[in-house]
């Protein structure tokens, strides 16, 4: 039992040179888009909060809102909510034992990605149109 | 060779014993999630761009109202879980209880500050 193969032994992947399957990438994109929804849902309750404080108040936050900032921190959290939900419920199938295969999580890691670009585009759509 | 069982090697290295309710409670939240942000984009997407009367009139209606306030309340409860499994696995000791008071603090700060809007909306509503 002693270690007769120091030394020899394989690697664990070393991340500067290993490029992660695209499995691994979103999975981390799950735990990535869900602590960067913090900046929409503060953006979002200041500007509520905002509104019942006062005009004054309100008109600070509408602007940042209505904003291109405003415009990038609520496009990009449209897209990271529709990542976070599409991923998540990918991992309420994971933990019924279903897409678990390589094959199928590849597939599944697509149809996130894909999946969330075109909800984003959607809800931008109605939005600009409704 | 040491003259133990498996079993007795292996008890008290893993589990907390407080995992299972942990997965269970984001389970529920996540699922209630699914319905609830289709439903919080559409209301909130509605209500960007318009004037401070409007959105305190807008948001005082009951469904735009109880949506936002279930999606904000059920998404940072759901947030406060998720953060715990990101700190547990990148934090130790202090900053780890440091890192988990602070994200719980936070997730109960801003369901305080929606809500006090929300009521706030809902109240005025039904005094004009």
């Amino acid at each position: 039992m002693a270690d007769v193969n120091r030394g020899n032994r394989p690697l664990s992947p070393h991340l500067q040179v290993y490029k992660l399957p695209i499995a691994a990438i979103t999975s981390i994109l799950t735990r990535i888009t869900g602590h960067a929804l913090v900046a929409g849902i503060l953006l979002l309750v200041w500007w509520l909060t905002a509104a019942v404080t006062g005009p004054r108040a309100f008109a600070t936050a509408d602007w940042v809102v209505r904003s291109w900032i405003g415009f990038i921190v609520l496009t990009g959290s449209a897209w990271a909510l529709w990542y976070h939900a599409l991923a998540g419920i990918r991992h309420l199938f994971y933990d019924a034992g279903i897409g678990l295969e390589i094959e199928e999580a590849e597939k599944s890691s697509w149809a996130v990605i894909i999946g969330s670009v075109v909800l984003t585009l959607i809800s931008l759509i109605l939005f600009f149109i409704g | 060779m040491r003259y133990i069982t498996p079993r007795k090697a292996a008890q008290g290295m893993g589990s907390a014993h407080s995992g299972t309710a942990h997965h269970w409670a984001m389970t529920v939240s996540a699922c209630a999630l699914v319905l609830l942000t289709p439903a919080f984009l559409f209301v909130v997407g509605h209500a960007i761009g318009y004037p401070r009367e409007a959105v305190v009139a807008y948001f005082g209606r009951p469904y735009p109202g109880i949506v936002t306030a279930l999606f904000v309340i059920v998404s940072m409860l759901h947030f406060i879980k998720g953060t715990r499994i990101m700190i547990d696995d990148y934090f130790n000791h202090t900053e780890r209880k440091v890192a988990i008071i602070a994200s719980t603090i936070f997730g109960w700060g801003v369901i305080a500050f929606a809500i006090f809007a929300l009521a706030k909306m809902a109240l005025v509503n039904i005094v004009i």
